[in-house]
């Protein structure tokens, strides 16, 4: 199991391989399909993303009378949606991590070899789990926008646990899965 | 004038009488207003006694109207905390027959593999779920809801109570703020609209108590769900069985991981294009350990499990032993010239609650 630690450096990053288990602290910023769509479009990022870890989520928030939040669930979304414009956020915002499910496609893989970033897999539907894992909700940025599960959520985190399946150097275990069981399939039908 | 006088006096002793007479006719008279006093006396009497029953009858009534109506209020209120209920236990708790196979896979995989780390977190995430009470998964899905009930149900008014209890569910956070207009992506942050509850009744005049089946099922595994139409050319898939076998081993190596697998198929053979898909949700509302009546089925069902987890896709498509942890299919009528496959993708985190209600309208058991 590899911790990796606030704040988060292209060295640290580019260390990582497909297959290691690690475990993240510090701080990560929620972004799915609407955010994604927002910065695709042009648009100034909220919230500067520099070193910083987009988490494929739309959580159950909960506010609280006093105006905090209460996060009740996030697990991640599935990433594969973002194919068309995570690259490019890599490019522009110099996000160096990218936490979600269902792996993604070769743009992405491109960028995470070009920009310094790498694809971590969070568990699916392990919303409670995960939950517990977030220590603070810090900020939201875009919610009156985009909605609560569309919003820019800036969560700090203890030891979120994912899996590396995209690395910076060029291996995606999504590719080799997908490949292997495709041939696989052909022997069995 | 003596004649005249006698007249007189005839006259004045006929006119007496007369007097008299009118007198004993006004006694009469008298007697008779007095008889008819008492008369209408008695009347009144008998009309107010008649009055007062009359009231007497419209408190009852009344006393009737209102414990009918405090009775359908109570009932409407317990229907209210019976779907809030539902909801929550649908959103935060797995069914048993799932919970059995989740560890099944769990034990099946090699230790200290990715597969294997994803199916601890899956089952802690069971655990946790529970015991606080709040959803498995973030994404709380299309609320599906099935009410099968006996003739006279008021489906207008279930609706519409059926509806409020969701608002407060996704108020207290049981469900997620998942209703998004698709023209203007709106999210009013209350689960209702167009298509939002997914609701279907179904009178049975057999049946005694209202029974309802909840599903809630997440986008990403909604995502991979695929409809063949057969012939397939590119996948050599004809007419028959093992045509049908071939799209559906398809659809679950192109689901990979992003259905959040290991994950269960409902599937339909026939139909159109939209009862086939509808089917196929049906299809998941069997309980994982059923046997399927028609022994065709039944083999092509284990053999989609088997053929499916050699295909070495794994929990989260991460590589590993479990791909599926169950298929179910039905089949509808066609016309001849189609022959849909309608194949639905249910995640791990397979939200399934069904209950039987009393005549109050209170949960009275739960079926899974």
């Amino acid at each position: 199991m590899i911790k990796l630690e606030y704040p988060f450096t292209k060295d640290k990053i580019r260390e990582l391989k497909v297959g290691d288990m690690v475990l993240i602290s510090g701080k990560m910023f929620t972004g799915r399909d609407a955010i994604h769509k927002y910065l695709h479009e042009g648009n100034p990022s909220p919230v500067d993303l520099n070193n910083q870890i987009i988490y494929h989520c739309g959580p159950v928030v909960l506010e609280n009378k006093d105006g905090s939040y209460e996060v009740k669930a996030a697990g991640p979304t599935t990433s594969i949606r973002e194919e068309p414009y995570q690259w490019e956020v890599m490019r522009d915002h110099g996000i160096l991590g990218v936490i979600g499910k269902g792996g993604m496609g070769p743009k992405t893989l491109e960028g995470n070899k070009k920009y310094g970033c790498v694809y971590f897999h969070a568990i699916g539907g392990a919303a409670q789990v995960l939950a517990e894992k977030i220590k603070s909700v810090d900020n939201v940025y875009l919610k009156e926008k985009f909605g609560s599960p569309e919003a820019i959520w800036e969560l700090t985190v203890d030891e979120f646990p994912v899996v590396v399946t995209m690395d910076a150097h060029g291996n995606s275990l999504h590719e080799k899965v997908n490949t292997d069981s495709s041939n696989k399939l052909k022997s069995l039908l | 004038m003596a004649v005249r006088k006698k007249k007189k006096v005839a006259k004045t002793s006929s006119t007496k009488k007369k007097v008299a007479k009118k007198k004993v006719a006004k006694k009469k008279v008298a007697k008779k207003k007095v008889a008819k006093k008492k008369v209408a006396k008695k009347k009144v009497a008998k009309k107010k006694v008649a009055k007062k029953k009359v009231a007497k009858k419209a408190v009852k009534k009344k006393v009737q109207i209102a414990k009918k109506v405090i009775k359908k209020a109570n009932s409407d209120k317990a229907l209210f905390d019976t779907m809030l209920e539902l909801t929550r236990v649908t959103s935060a708790e797995i069914p048993d027959d799932v919970q059995k196979v989740v560890l099944k896979a769990l034990a099946r995989e090699e230790k200290n593999t990715t597969a294997e780390y994803a199916m601890n977190i899956i089952q802690a995430n069971i655990v946790l779920a529970k015991k606080k009470s709040q959803p498995i998964c973030q994404d709380t899905g299309t609320i599906h809801i099935f009410v099968e009930h006996p003739v006279g149900l008021d489906q207008t008014k279930f609706r519409k109570i059926t509806e409020k209890a969701i608002v407060k569910a996704t108020q207290v956070g049981y469900l997620r703020q998942n209703s998004v207009d698709s023209l203007t992506g709106k999210n009013e942050g209350i689960n209702i609209g167009p298509g939002h509850p997914d609701l279907h009744f179904k009178e049975n005049p057999k049946r005694k108590s209202v029974k309802i089946s909840m599903m809630l099922k997440g986008g990403g595994c909604e995502n991979v769900g695929a409809q063949y139409s057969l012939p397939n050319t590119e996948l050599g898939a004809g007419r028959d069985l093992d045509g049908v076998r071939k799209v559906i081993l398809d659809a679950v190596q192109k689901a990979q991981g992003k259905g959040c697998g290991p994950g269960v198929l409902g599937i339909c053979i026939g139909g159109d294009r939209g009862s086939g898909y509808k089917y196929s949700k049906e299809q998941l509302l069997r309980m994982l350990d059923d046997t399927n009546p028609h022994p065709d089925l039944k083999k092509l069902e284990k053999d989609i499990v088997e053929t499916s987890n050699k295909l070495g896709i794994g929990p989260m498509g991460f590589g590993g032993k479990t791909t599926l942890l169950g298929c179910k299919i039905g089949v509808l009528n066609r016309l001849p010239a189609s022959f849909f496959v309608s194949i639905s993708y249910m995640c791990w985190a397979y939200r399934r609650k069904g209950i039987e209600l009393s005549n109050k309208m209170e949960i009275k058991n739960w079926i899974y």
